[in-house]
């Protein structure tokens, strides 16, 4: 029983942070480059909204229909992130300032709730949802079938993802070189590497990914509309990218860990383990206010591997 | 040696707010030479070579390779028709490898780096051109000269046929100059042309063939080195001719008081290791101690730890019998401590403030009234200063990062000079300024001196501690390990004690 108990947080846990995973691995890409975004929360949400529209609106085979609202939800993540790389990269604006912007301007009370109003989306349930599948027909396994096999397919691409986003990475000469221009742009620029090329694409794909994110929020976890429904599943993305210190791997690993942190309150009041439900649901922000205090310094943030440019516009004539 | 123009440069223009860096510059390189650029601190030497690296953008003025007109965008234009550049302030990735850094940009269309292939090609070229590193170090744990050499073998990777080396031996010893100085011939010798930027004239007449000097942003000559000398230069250079006088002093008086008196103090480094043992040293009224070195071995801990930016782990220091508070810059100050730290930019000034405000900082309290600053005169007392330190600046509401490095070091010493203090710590005062400003400067620590200043004179340049202090003591090792009056003081001792040798 209490096995059980363990089995159903690790699986859910898992399923939970799956979301988180996908922004967080967008923020890797886009602070690697040494832009910082904190539109996290805004941009999940504007992906979420669109992915709901596009499964209450995109016909064709249920699979279909699916695949459009993840890649109708990557577009709005994209779109949104591409606004901030504009304000960031060519306006050169204050990175703080622009992230918290975009969160405010698209997130709960803003764009995203005003997309759903007047698409209509909230009024109608999401028909087709991003359900978990039983691989093999081995969801019944003991221990292993409902936490490997009974997965939704974005958790399986998330683990694809985590490998090849680390061999991109740090085995990659694209990688290589996206590190180096959120290390040092002076460096890339005077090896004739574009600044402000990386730093594009990568905050867009950033974007992108933290809409897959906003999409299993919407076709998945509640899975319908509603207003803020992330409930501040950016903000915990952004403390995990340092949480993971810019690797995708460790990130991954702190992913379910705030899922299953996430995932508590739930599982144990279903099973009827009686415990303040406000003291679990707090337990996610808590433990991301402790990282962001824990490695705020100047100093931790040099340590732990954050790129050294992270937040700092580059000029090319300005010294 | 061939003679055929590599590099025509005609007519360029580049401004900056407030300053036209080079205005009408024309510039002939040839195949094959090493053609130095020679000029006073802000004269446009690094703004000329980076818009030939395509950097930064003329305003006016063309650019041509070897007969055909060129447009750079960017540093990659530049690398494809074969210029690279060895920037002033090195442009590395300190957290990368040797072998990742020389690849970086490189156009290669495969999705992985071949390490071996690349390392191999890194120790080709570091034989071929004497320029030892090992390629799987990291950045962060080689040394200023071997960080140089990556530098170099970067553009050499790339396959520049002009390399352009900015102030390459600021950072450098005497013995790595000279090896610096064997590869360039080296390059030479195959055909490459190297554009050798300095404003210490021995190396110019040392190492090139032609010199072109700038004066404010202007072309002031190009001369065969040959038929050349140092006095021609310098007078070139500065506009005026120089006289390589050696400062003359007064010997102090026999019965001078002291006024700095640091007893047994040790410290430890950033990173926690021991940087000071036990030093012991006076400074008296009016006098200049030298204090000779090797970078590194706890020169930069002896001035913060004086200077109140360190805290001691033991020991203790006063000024004229009061004693200073261990790690309390405030009480340093208070006790008449002036301090011109190594990193000008980041320990000595505020990089992004005006030069007016950076002047006040030390004595802003004396031109305020209720707390609040009275500009007038803060602006009276920078005007002032800029005109008696013969600051070039565009005005005096200036951000000082927009200066040349020469003329941040005047605002500097500008302000810890005019705090009347009655102790002066000088850390590397004259590194990286032309021979006009070290001659300021010089004089300036010189003056002080006479007027009872007690100097504190921390560099890593024998010849100006031989030349400026009244005693000299040699660091090694956090230790002080000798001890000479500079009066006949023998140069070859100090360079062995320096080396750690115990004579
Ligand atoms: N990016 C910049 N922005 C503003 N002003 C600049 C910039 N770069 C150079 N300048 C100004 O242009 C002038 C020439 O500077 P430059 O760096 O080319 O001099 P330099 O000859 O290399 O001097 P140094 O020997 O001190 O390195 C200086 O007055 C400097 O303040
Ligand atoms: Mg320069």
């Amino acid at each position: 029983m209490n096995s059980n108990i363990l089995i159903i947080i690790i699986a859910s846990a898992i399923f939970y942070g799956t979301p988180l995973f996908f922004a967080a691995l967008g923020g890797i890409f886009t602070e690697r480059s040494g832009v910082l975004n904190l539109g996290v929360e805004g941009t999940m949400l504007l992906g979420g909204v669109s992915g709901a529209w596009a499964s209450q609106h995109v016909g064709g085979s249920a699979w279909f229909t699916v695949l459009m609202s993840i890649v109708i939800g990557m577009i709005a993540g994209g779109i949104t992130s591409a606004l901030l790389a504009f304000l960031c990269v060519t306006l050169k604006t204050n990175q703080t300032v622009a992230g918290l912007a975009i969160t405010i301007f698209a997130g709960a009370v803003g764009l995203s709730s005003y997309f759903a109003n007047i698409w209509g989306v909230a009024e109608n349930p999401v028909p087709r949802q991003i359900r978990r599948l039983d691989v093999f027909g081995l969801a019944d396994t003991p221990i292993v079938g409902p936490i490997i096999f009974n997965q939704t397919i974005l958790t399986y691409v998330s683990w694809v993802l985590a490998v090849l986003s680390t061999v991109y990475l740090f085995r990659t000469r694209i990688g290589l070189q996206l590190r180096a221009v959120g290390e040092s742009p002076q460096t890339a620029d005077a090896m004739g590497i574009s600044v402000v090329k990386y730093r594009y694409v990568h905050t867009i794909l950033g974007g992108a990914l933290a809409g897959i994110g906003g999409v299993f929020y919407s076709l998945a976890i509640v899975p319908t509309w509603v207003d803020g429904m992330t409930k501040g599943a950016g903000w915990i993305a952004i403390a995990l990218v340092i949480f993971g210190f810019w690797r995708p791997s460790l990130t991954l690993l702190g992913a379910y860990l705030f899922g299953a942190l996430q995932s508590l309150g739930s599982t144990l009041k279903a099973r009827g383990v009686n415990i303040s439900g406000d003291i679990l649901d707090a337990l996610p922000f808590v433990m991301t206010i402790v990282v962001l205090v824990l490695v705020s310094s100047r100093f931790a943030h040099r340590k732990l591997g954050a790129p050294a440019a992270l937040g700092v516009p580059y000029e090319r004539e300005e010294r | 040696m061939g003679l055929e123009t590599a590099i025509k440069m005609t007519g360029i223009v580049k401004k900056f707010p407030g300053v036209i860096a080079n205005d009408h510059v024309n510039l002939d390189i040839n195949f094959g030479e090493v053609h130095a650029l020679l000029g006073e601190n802000g004269a446009g030497k690094s703004t000329l070579s980076n818009i030939l690296t395509g950097l930064y953008r003329p305003d006016d003025g063309s650019v041509e390779i070897a007969g055909t007109k060129v447009e750079f965008n960017s540093p990659r234009d530049a690398l494809n028709a074969g210029i690279g550049m060895v920037h002033q302030h090195f442009r590395l990735v300190s957290t990368f490898t040797v072998a990742e850094n020389v690849v970086l940009g490189e156009s290669d269309s495969s999705l992985f780096m071949d390490q071996k292939a690349v390392a191999a090609r890194v120790k080709e070229l570091s034989d071929r051109y004497g320029l030892a590193v090992d390629p799987s170090a990291r950045i962060w744990q080689l040394s200023v000269g071997e960080q140089q050499r990556v530098e170099i073998l970067k553009v050499l990777y790339r396959g520049a046929r002009v390399l352009i080396l900015d102030e390459p031996t600021a950072v450098l010893t005497p013995i790595e100059t000279t090896e610096l100085f064997k590869t360039l011939r080296a390059m030479v010798a195959e055909g490459r042309t190297v554009i050798f930027i300095s404003h210490k004239l021995d190396e110019v007449m040392a190492v090139s063939d032609r010199v072109t000097v700038l004066r404010g942003g202007r072309n002031v000559g190009t001369v065969n080195t040959r038929e050349s000398s140092t006095r021609d230069l310098a007078s070139l250079m500065v506009g005026r001719s120089v006289e390589f006088t050696r400062v003359q002093r007064e010997v102090p008086a026999e019965a001078r008081s002291i006024i700095l008196n640091v007893t047994d103090i040790s410290a430890r480094d950033d990173r926690g290791g021991i940087a000071l043992q036990s030093v012991s040293l006076t400074v008296g009224r009016g006098e200049i101690v030298g204090i000779a070195g090797v970078a590194g071995n706890g020169q930069r801990e002896l001035a913060e730890v004086i200077s109140g930016m360190r805290a001691m782990t033991s020991g203790s220091i006063s000024v004229q019998g009061e004693k200073v508070q261990s790690g309390k810059a405030r009480s340093a100050i208070a006790k008449g401590i002036a301090h011109v730290p190594e990193d000008r930019l980041h320990t000595g000034l505020a990089s992004s403030h005006s030069v007016e405000d950076n002047l006040a900082l030390k004595n802003y309290r004396t031109m305020s009234r209720f707390r609040i600053l009275k500009r007038k005169s803060i602006r009276a007392q920078s005007t002032d200063l800029i005109e008696r330190y013969d600051i070039k600046t565009p005005g005096s509401q200036t951000p000082v990062r927009l200066l040349s490095g020469g003329n941040v070091q005047k605002v500097l010493l500008a302000r810890e000079f005019s705090a009347l203090p009655k102790v002066l710590i000088a850390a590397s005062p004259t590194r990286g300024l032309d021979v006009g400003a070290i001659e300021t400067v010089r004089e300036r620590l010189v003056q002080a001196a006479d007027n009872g200043v007690g100097v504190l004179l921390i560099s890593e340049d024998l010849d100006e501690i031989m030349s400026l202090a009244d005693r000299i003591l040699v660091m090694y090792e956090g230790r002080i390990v000798d001890e000479v009056p500079a009066e006949g003081a023998d140069r070859e001792r100090i360079g062995l004690t320096m080396g750690g040798i115990k004579l």
